[in-house]
């Protein structure tokens, strides 16, 4: 207790200083797992798992389909293009591109999700 | 074949290897580093260094000689390798990421709040790891007796050298750029050549295989491998290939480098894109080798088809040269994957086993980078000397076992643990003990007791559509019934997983 800050001469109001933040952000809703920020959460939740689900549904259609066709339908076994044939073309080539544009597509939406989540919750 | 160019291709790959590892020595220091890579490695980068990784053996060599003798049906393997990834982002991705977690033991432990958890989450890493390793290392063998005729075991153990050295030395930083090097060598190896051969096949009037004319090779739907039930088995082990990969120790340990959830996502994409590229050429080994090698040489293995082909097109120095340049690749491809695996396994090993019990012998002594060295040789060791001693049943069949156990276990934990709140310890704990050893049971009796025939031999042989869900059902039940067990903190952690970055949240 050897140095005592200098004392300082109160003028006038400190107009330039940072106010203090009244509003309460949402963010500590979140934090502290009230109900609201709970409603919030589970909202984001199931915003994106709907998503992944669209995604791994037209998955599971498109790519998991292909044997119940070539099952149920024995012609598209042998379908031919020019000289290659059908099957070979879509599995060697085709099914790579097509995930290339899902996995973008995906990110996008689930991005798109996050930031309105975000000015929901920054907003206020 | 011309063993002098196999010698030097082969070398060249394992100095660079080296060479690029003691660069990154001089960057990493703290244990952060060893890790992670501090988690300031670039979406690019990264994306280069998964894929670097993740194509094994079993990609450059095991799918070409898969397609080369059972033909159409064999394609789902890369496409299942790829899908995987897709899978690996929609579910898991961002949430991995946002845990903060260094490996899966971490998650599980962060998730569940268990350590019992973390235990089980542990031995199943090294078990998987370990199985994945084995094929690796038997297609070492493999590639450097076709090239040079040196015995089987001298293959494996140059790839476990290189290895431990690299892993040892400089951990997690250098290997992510040894890995994003890797990637591209690997593309040039197995694109380079598999353009000339096509050049080489449009200049002989592109003559289709005589195999072309048996619809058992051609078709789809005929059987993988001949084990019978061809729907199931095609579904089986697409569902093993799709839900596996995020499973895989290497795998989600290269997660933990990027800087945060939205760049792991925008990492997964360019991952998909580099795999798509690299997975459009082995097929074409695999038809080539029907046109110009319709019968391997008696004793060699079908894996060793893609470093035979060239001299079968071209005979003489060219390719003699492409030959060499695909060894080359397929050591690139050993030497990454192992790397890789044995990061994550020796982390793991380091962390759970070690670390308590070298402090207590060495009095404090030893630091936590010097156990990481220790960890690392005993993750190469084990595998090693057990690829001695069993017998190889195909490199691809081997590792697509490997995933097997891996959408059995850890997917359900992961799936669960990032989307459903009510899960709960015991919950978790019982569906990795029932789906890791009805899948280890399946994997075991398939590898020792050889291929069965029938349901038996299907079942076995492609086990995950029935562990996997068994392993999911198990989950769900157990957590509906231990409603008490739910972790306590599992609202805050749901928090932290979901939520993006840019909020000003208490991560802690």
């Amino acid at each position: 207790m050897s140095e005592q800050p200098p004392r300082v001469r109160v003028t006038s109001t400190r107009r330039n200083a940072a106010t203090r933040d009244v509003l309460r952000p949402l963010t500590r809703d979140l934090d502290e797992q009230s109900n609201l920020g709970e409603v919030y959460m589970s909202g984001l939740m199931s915003a994106q798992l709907r998503l992944s689900l669209l995604v791994l549904g037209f998955g599971a259609v498109g790519l998991g389909g292909l044997p119940l066709l070539f099952l149920l339908v024995p012609a598209t076994r042998s379908l031919e293009l020019g000289r290659v044939p059908l099957p070979w073309l879509v599995l060697a080539v085709v099914v790579y591109p097509v995930a290339l544009v899902v996995a973008r597509y995906y990110v996008r939406q689930s991005e798109r999700i996050e930031r309105e989540f975000s000015d929901a919750v920054g907003r206020r | 074949m011309n063993t002098a160019y196999g010698i030097t291709a082969i070398t060249v790959i394992c100095t660079v290897t080296l060479v690029i590892g003691a660069f990154g020595l001089r960057l990493s220091r703290t244990t952060s580093d060893f890790y992670v890579a501090s988690r300031t490695v670039s979406a690019g980068r990264n994306a280069s260094a998964i894929g670097g990784e993740y194509l094994s053996a079993a990609s450059f060599l095991g799918i070409a000689a898969l397609v080369y003798t059972n033909g159409l049906d064999m394609l789902w393997f890369p496409v299942g390798y790829t899908v995987g990834y897709v899978v690996l982002l929609v579910l898991v991705a961002a949430p991995l990421r946002r845990s903060g977690a260094y490996t899966v033991a971490d998650f599980a432990e962060a998730r569940l709040e268990s350590t019992a958890v973390r235990r089980l989450a542990s031995v199943l890493v090294v078990g998987i790891g370990w199985l994945y390793l084995l094929p690796q290392l038997q297609g070492a063998g493999l590639a450097l007796r076709t090239v040079t005729g040196a015995p089987g075991w001298v293959g494996g153990l140059v790839v476990a050298i290189v290895v431990v050295a690299n892993v040892a030395a400089g951990g997690m930083r250098s290997i992510t750029l040894v890995q994003a090097v890797q990637y591209w060598v690997k593309l040039t190896a197995i694109a380079v050549p598999a353009f000339v051969l096509l050049w080489a096949w449009t200049g002989d009037g592109s003559p289709a295989p005589e195999i072309a004319s048996s619809t058992q090779w051609k078709e789809p739907l005929n059987g993988l491998a001949g084990q019978g039930h061809p729907v199931y088995a095609t579904y089986s082990l697409l569902l093993a290939l799709a839900l596996g990969t995020m499973g895989l120790p290497h795998v989600l340990v290269r997660f933990y480098t990027n800087p945060d959830g939205r760049a792991a996502r925008r990492t997964i994409v360019t991952v998909v894109a580099l795999l798509g590229a690299f997975y459009l050429f082995p097929p074409l080994y695999g038809v080539l080798g029907q046109v110009y090698l319709p019968r391997l040489p008696t004793g060699a293995a079908a894996d060793s088809l893609v470093l035979r082909l060239p001299a079968a097109v071209l005979p003489g120095g060219p390719g003699e040269l492409l030959s060499a340049v695909l060894a080359g690749g397929a050591f690139a491809a050993f030497l990454s994957t192992t790397s890789g695996l044995t990061i994550s396994v020796a982390g793991v090993i380091e962390q759970d086993l070690l670390r308590g019990r070298l402090a207590r012998v060495t009095g404090d002594d030893a630091t936590v980078v010097q156990g990481f060295r220790i960890a690392a040789l005993l993750a190469i060791v084990v595998p090693y000397a057990v690829s001695r001693l069993i017998e190889p049943v195909g490199l691809a069949t081997m590792v697509s076992l490997a995933f097997a156990v891996a959408a059995s276990t850890f997917c359900p934990l992961l799936v669960l643990g990032a989307w459903w709140r009510r899960l709960s310890t015991v919950g978790a704990a019982a569906g990795l003990l029932v789906g890791g050893t009805l899948a280890a049971s399946a994997v075991g009796i398939t590898v020792l007791a050889g291929p069965l025939h029938g349901w038996p031999g299907a079942l076995l042989g492609q086990p995950a559509a029935w562990t996997i869900p068994i392993a999911f059902t198990t989950a769900i039940l157990v957590s509906l019934a231990t409603p008490g067990r739910v972790p306590p903190h599992t609202a805050r952690t749901m928090v932290r997983l979901h939520t993006p970055e840019d909020l000003a949240l208490d991560r802690e």
